[in-house]
């Protein structure tokens, strides 16, 4: 176990390592002036090296990507060029809004989904299945800025239960930050829901068909008994699998969402850094995402492992 | 005792219904064995799942199975989930594939005891460990998985299940099909060593016309869905009279290194099955009248359907 944990933190770091290269690389080293590319055509030469001094640009490049790896590793990320605060306090407040949103709505979309695709597995080709199967169609093909609006529409105008949008922070309570996480959650989740019902009642529906739900009916157990113990548990791992991908993508993927709902989140965060060409963030964040897709992934194996002996490796 | 009687499936293929299985009927009392013998499609399995009401969804099924008096096919799903694995037992082809890989092989074997008994978790555990003993497993623990384990070593652990709940019979449907030779022979004495122990009936099925010599006291032959030949084992291999019987008999591997005959021709798909005779086209001594169904008809219990029976072997 070890072994395999100190194997996979290599392979973490490394690949971290490498996604640093790649991105300080893209956006410092290859021709073309970081200066002029923040202050665009036409900016006084002067002020260009002013601000190159300023990112220390005119320090060579080994020791700008030695001094940027340096910093990560003490977690200093630098300091944004266009909020002037430091990087690390940026990104950690907007972790605590993007994190639990994830979070939220993962599980939301967990809980609608493994049910729903379960049950239409289960009576596949009858009503049941028809009906669900036709309304994760639809759920799959709405965007889901469109389902924010409606959720907005219905749960904070018609009926003022919800607020609209912003984010009160955590400092106002825990309830009046989770208030305001519901409708975005909701609106995430649906469209991830639909798409994860079907991949669940796929895999259940190959499990059915498998040789030893056949020896679990012959022991007697009912058909529900057999579903529940032995086919779905062996439809899981695709399953979790695509949780695991879709937690990645809401870490950082929702910057419409948070536009909807004006909350100030990871993905509105990388969308800003972008445009304003705030390269010191891009290049943390980048650096962080990659990082939190490979925690992610690393989370689903060892999930994976728990649910199928066959994946534990020897020593593992 | 478990009777079946005149035993009919009809499935449904591409939303026409097709009978794979007619007049099928045999009597298996506690303590007795019988064989089932045919070529793959014949319906050996179909009779088997028919037996444990586990066809295909869209199966009609016509016929009784009587078992003590009452008839499973009339059976509420809920009685006859009692009747599975409790009176009935049963033992699958694949032993690759009929264990689940995410449970361990002690808890799969625990899983009818607490199914259809009262029994603590630590009860069953313990009736299991010593099942798997008495399959000759006592020396694997109860905590492997199935993929941790050869196909005989599987095959042990699906007959221990199978027999957990002292079923009054066993349905082994080609138990060692999938598995190397040696270990065939060794899984075969097993059975019949546990079905005299217990007194269970045995019903076997198998294409090796020579494992049925072995093992069991009757033997039934079938071809295409029906039931050709049949009566007491060493009657009818002392005296085979379907050509079909000789033509499987042929073919059949035999220790002596004589080189098998194999069956010119397939088994009919059920979908284009000829009249009369399912076997005509492809037997040597069909005749005119072969194009009409042949009874089941016979002296005593050995008893063969063919209007030109081989009698002399
Ligand atoms: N699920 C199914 N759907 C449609 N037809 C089937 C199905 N299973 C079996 N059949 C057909 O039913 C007939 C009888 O099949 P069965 O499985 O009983 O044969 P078998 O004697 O057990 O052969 P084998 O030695 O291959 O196991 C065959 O013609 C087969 O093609
Ligand atoms: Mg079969």
């Amino acid at each position: 176990m070890l072994g395999y944990l100190l194997r996979r933190l290599t392979i973490l770091l490394a690949t971290l390592l490498a996604a640093s290269l790649v991105v300080f690389v893209v956006l410092q080293a290859l021709p073309g002036d970081p200066a002029a590319l923040i202050l665009g055509t036409g900016a006084r030469e002067d002020t260009l090296a002013a601000l190159r001094h300023q990112l220390g640009l005119d320090a060579p490049l080994w020791w700008r990507y030695a001094t940027w790896i340096g910093g990560l590793s003490v977690g200093d990320l630098g300091t944004s060029f266009t909020y002037h605060v430091p990087v690390a306090e940026l990104v950690r407040q907007r972790v605590l809004v993007s994190l639990p949103l994830a979070a939220f709505a993962i599980a939301l979309s967990t809980l609608i989904a493994i049910p729903v695709g379960v049950a239409a597995a289960a009576r596949r080709g009858g009503a049941v299945d028809t009906g669900v199967m036709g309304v994760a169609q639809i759920g799959v093909a709405l965007p889901n800025f469109w389902l924010g609006l409606l959720l907005i529409l219905l749960f904070a105008i018609r009926l003022p239960w919800l607020p609209a949008s912003g984010f009160p922070g955590w400092d106002a309570g825990a309830w009046a930050g989770f208030r305001a996480l519901i409708l975005p959650a909701v609106a995430l989740a649906l469209p991830q829901a639909a798409i994860l019902a079907r991949v669940t009642r796929a895999a259940v529906i190959d499990t059915l068909g498998e040789d030893f739900v056949r020896t679990a009916r012959a022991k007697g157990l009912t058909r529900r008994a057999a579903l529940w113990r032995h086919a779905v548990p062996n439809a899981l791992i695709p399953v979790v699998t695509l949780i695991g991908l879709q937690f990645s993508f809401l870490l950082a993927g929702t910057v419409i969402i948070e536009n909807v709902f004006t909350l100030p989140g990871l993905g509105r965060l990388v969308f800003q850094a972008i445009a304003q060409r705030d390269l010191i963030v891009v290049q943390d964040l980048v650096v962080l995402l990659a990082g939190s897709v490979i925690i992610v992934n690393f989370i689903v194996d060892l999930v994976a492992a728990w649910i199928d002996p066959r994946l534990r490796r020897v020593g593992a | 005792m478990l009777e079946v009687k005149d035993l009919g499936v009809a499935l449904t293929m591409g939303g026409q219904s097709v009978p794979v299985l007619s007049g099928v009927s045999f009597v298996l009392d506690r303590g007795h064995s019988v064989g089932l013998v045919g070529e793959s499609g014949s319906g050996k399995s179909m009779t088997a799942l028919a037996i444990m009401g586990l066809l295909p969804p869209g199966a009609r099924v016509s016929g009784r199975i009587v078992l003590d008096g009452r008839d499973l096919l009339a059976l509420p799903e809920r009685e006859m989930c009692a009747v599975r694995g409790r009176r009935i037992g049963m033992v699958f082809q694949e032993p690759m594939t009929a264990l689940n890989p995410l449970q361990p092989i002690g808890a799969q074997v625990a899983e009818p005891l607490r199914v259809h008994f009262s029994v603590t978790r630590g009860q069953a555990n313990a009736r299991a460990k010593r099942l798997l003993e008495r399959v000759g497993l006592g020396k694997i623990s109860p905590h492997r998985y199935p993929h941790q384990l050869s196909g005989g070593q599987r095959q042990r652990v699906v007959i221990a299940a199978a027999l957990a709940c002292e079923p009054d019979f066993l349905v082994a449907d080609e138990p060692t099909t999938a598995l190397d030779v040696t270990v065939q022979a060794q899984i075969l004495a097993l059975l019949a060593e546990l079905a005299a122990e217990t007194g269970m009936g045995l019903l076997l099925i198998t294409h090796d016309l020579g494992v049925v010599s072995q093992t069991v006291a009757d033997v039934l032959v079938m071809y295409a869905g029906r039931v050709v030949e049949r009566g007491p084992t060493a009657g009818v291999f002392g005296a085979m009279a379907h050509p079909y019987t000789h033509a499987l008999f042929a073919a059949r591997p035999s220790e002596s290194g004589g080189r098998p005959v194999a069956i010119a021709g397939q088994v009919p798909d059920p979908l284009y099955r000829p009249p009369g005779c399912a076997f005509a086209p492809r037997c040597a001594r069909v005749r005119d009248v072969c194009a009409t169904m042949p009874p089941l008809i016979g002296v005593g219990a050995h008893a063969c359907a063919c209007f030109n029976p081989r009698i002399a072997a």
